[in-house]
């Protein structure tokens, strides 16, 4: 039972981060259609960013996480902007496959610098744990947690309330009918890459603090595990997003922590089982838990 | 034009100018069939003149494009973005080497396999690519584009822990070796003691292979090229088109799906079996998203409803990274291994990212639209 709790608590405090990256993901494909296949390079840029900062030693921790995330979102923009924007307005689905060769050029650069190092991001938390009513949880697992659930709500609190909000989601709901309101479509795509990029970078100061090493070139590979959060969810769901990364990170800790008892399925299955969790919810719903069923008038 | 019979006058008008169309373009299928043959000869005379390296670098490139033209039959024809392609082509090299190779047990660890006939082994891989694809294709059907696209790369990790796990079939981490191929009593390895020669060259492994390779590389290019112009690869653009009114058309939607997921997964298989070969021990390592993308970056750089494209694609993407290691010392930038600098195989990462980012940017038709382009303007100029 407590292993169970503690996993638990595990594997939401994982989920809130892979929602966040998930919800940048979906915020992009949204407001601009274009499925950000980058996404898992915006995470690096930022992590690389703040790592390289706060080892240099003269900056305050907060400062390098700042520098980070608004280096991501600087990323972001200048993609959208110069790379996909072009694109997307001829074909939303060449500007996917843009989208990879960019991660591919921006990953194997981000790679080539860290080497074979494991570069530490210098937190504050370090490996100190915390016990609450017998449970051992670490200190960033705690601080990711509130941290997801205040970004999760300020970003829905603005998404219905703010002028750019709602601009945002007449766009995603008809974006002609929007253009013709007079929303600038240019802008809300980008103020959309923006925030993608900064949810991103975020996230990714939280896969790389304890229990994980640092940053290092695998780290890509768990950033990868928000598309089938976005897609469990339902690509075009904001909420879905947040449930499918909530989904995911809790089947992640408990296969993870249930290893033993899963050994017939091989070593490190937690790696594969957001897929597998993927294929399964594509099956009974093909758009996913609460994305939008695309309906034929014949 | 004029054949059609149906308003004669107005066809009349342009009568002359198509007869000329008709004479030119008779001297051109005469000049394309003369280039055929040329590059048929050089092709078949290559072995003669060049050593193993080069010669395994082709295999490399042979495998490739029968993997590309079925991504290329998916993406360009069908309109469906895989990234799981490496999948399918490890389903092919691994079940090369399990159907081909004797059962045994090295120390501890026992290797199985069926000991068939190479040959039998080798359609069989093909078809279990094959039916790995149908497998998928219930999913694969009722995806549209971009979804499927993220889903089969869910394969790709899935199928990677596979390989990593069952290792009495694939040897696991260490990888497993692939069982050499023979024809008709003709073995395609080194055999000590027995060099063929022919024309005074010693005919080793790679020399064989390199036929063997070009065999089925063409073979793959002439049968998916009458795929994509007759009536399936019109279904398909149909669908990829418009899907309501392919289906209005008479076209059956989800079975055109499927039998796209079939028939790429199979070209991925016939890649996968030559894969094994060129690389003689096969790992799991090797099919990853890397590998996936790299077949996607042969696409995408040759165009993408191009099966001529694809084959430039897959030379250009198979062969870049051995061509810069071999030439890291004379060119600018580039360091071997360990020394300080850029290693060829990041540069050629570099290399093909850039490919897929520039031609998507300025010529989304790939090498093969750029290819048409400077073929007519070179029609102009020779015209009076």
């Amino acid at each position: 039972m407590e292993q169970l709790l503690q996993l638990l608590v595990g594997g939401v405090s994982l989920g809130a981060v892979y929602a966040l990256l998930a919800l940048g993901f979906v915020i992009v494909y949204k407001a601009s259609g274009v499925v950000n296949f980058a996404h898992p390079a915006l995470l690096m840029v930022g992590a690389y960013v703040t790592a390289r900062l706060s080892a240099a030693g003269d900056v305050p921790f907060l400062v390098a996480v700042l520098v980070g995330v608004g280096g991501a979102a600087v990323v972001s923009l200048t993609i959208q902007m110069l790379l996909v924007s072009p694109v997307a307005r001829r074909s939303v689905v060449a500007a996917s496959i843009l989208t990879i060769g960019v991660d591919v050029v921006i990953q194997t650069e981000i790679t080539r610098r860290i080497g074979a190092d494991i570069l530490p991001m210098g937190d504050p938390w370090q490996n100190r744990v915390v016990t609450v009513g017998g449970l051992t949880i670490p200190q960033t697992r705690i601080v990711a947690l509130v941290v997801g659930i205040a970004l999760i709500a300020a970003f829905f609190g603005w998404f219905k309330l703010s002028t750019w909000g709602i601009a945002m989601r007449a766009v995603a709901e008809d974006p002609e009918t929007a253009a013709l309101m007079g929303v600038r479509r240019q802008r809300v795509s980008a103020l959309a890459w923006c925030l993608a990029g900064l949810l991103a970078a975020v996230a990714g100061l939280f896969i790389t603090v304890f229990p994980s090493p640092g940053l290092e070139p695998v780290t890509a590979t768990i950033a990868l595990r928000a598309f089938p959060a976005a897609i469990i969810g339902g690509l075009d769901s904001t909420n879905g997003a947040v449930v499918g990364g909530l989904v995911v990170g809790v089947a992640e800790v408990m296969t993870q922590g249930y290893a033993s008892e899963l050994s017939f399925l091989g070593l490190g299955f937690h790696t594969v089982m957001p897929y597998v969790v993927m294929v399964l919810v594509l099956l009974a719903r093909p758009s996913g838990l609460f994305g939008t069923r695309e309906l034929h008038r014949v | 034009m004029s054949e059609s019979g149906i308003d004669v006058s107005r066809d009349l008008a342009v009568a002359e100018p198509a007869v000329r169309d008709g004479v030119l373009a008779g001297r051109r299928s005469a000049a394309r069939a003369a280039g055929v043959v040329i590059a048929l000869i050089v092709a078949l005379a290559v072995p003669l003149y060049l050593d193993a390296f080069w010669l395994r670098l082709g295999m490399f490139a042979f495998a490739g494009v029968a993997a590309a033209l079925g991504l290329g039959l998916l993406l360009g024809q069908a309109g469906q973005l895989s990234l799981g392609h490496s999948f399918f082509v490890a389903v092919g090299a691994y079940g090369y080497t399990f159907l081909a190779a004797e059962d045994r047990t090295v120390g501890v660890s026992h290797q199985a396999g069926l000991g068939l006939p190479p040959v039998v082994a080798l359609v069989l891989a093909v078809s279990l690519a094959g039916v790995a694809g149908l497998l998928f294709s219930p999913i694969a059907a009722r995806l549209r584009g971009i979804y499927l696209g993220i889903a089969s790369l869910g394969l790709v990790f899935v199928g990677q822990h596979v390989l990593f796990n069952m290792e009495a079939l694939t040897g696991g981490f260490n990888g497993r070796n692939v069982p050499g191929f023979t024809l008709l009593g003709l073995s395609f390895d080194d055999l000590p003691g027995e060099t063929l020669y022919v024309l005074g060259v010693p005919f080793g492994r790679e020399e064989k292979l390199w036929y063997l390779g070009l065999a089925v590389a063409a073979i793959a290019y002439l049968t998916c090229r009458n795929l994509v112009r007759g009536r399936p690869g019109r279904a398909l653009r149909a669908v990829r088109d418009r899907e309501l009114m392919a289906g209005i058309m008479g076209v059956p939607v989800t079975r055109y799906k499927a039998y796209a997921f079939l028939v790429s997964s199979m070209y991925a298989g016939l890649g996968g079996v030559l894969l094994a070969l060129a690389f003689g021990r096969i790992v799991p390592e090797t099919f990853g998203m890397l590998l996936a993308v790299e077949y996607l970056a042969m696409v995408v750089i040759g165009g993408l409803a191009s099966p001529a494209g694809a084959v430039a694609g897959a030379v250009f993407v198979s062969c870049l990274p051995a061509v810069l290691e071999r030439y890291a010392a004379v060119l600018p930038g580039l360091a071997p291994d360990g020394a300080e600098g850029i290693s060829p195989a990041i540069a050629a990462r570099f290399a093909f990212g850039t490919a897929i980012v520039a031609l998507l940017l300025l010529e989304p038709g790939g090498a093969a639209a750029i290819g048409g382009r400077l073929r007519s303007r070179a029609r102009r100029a020779r015209r009076p």
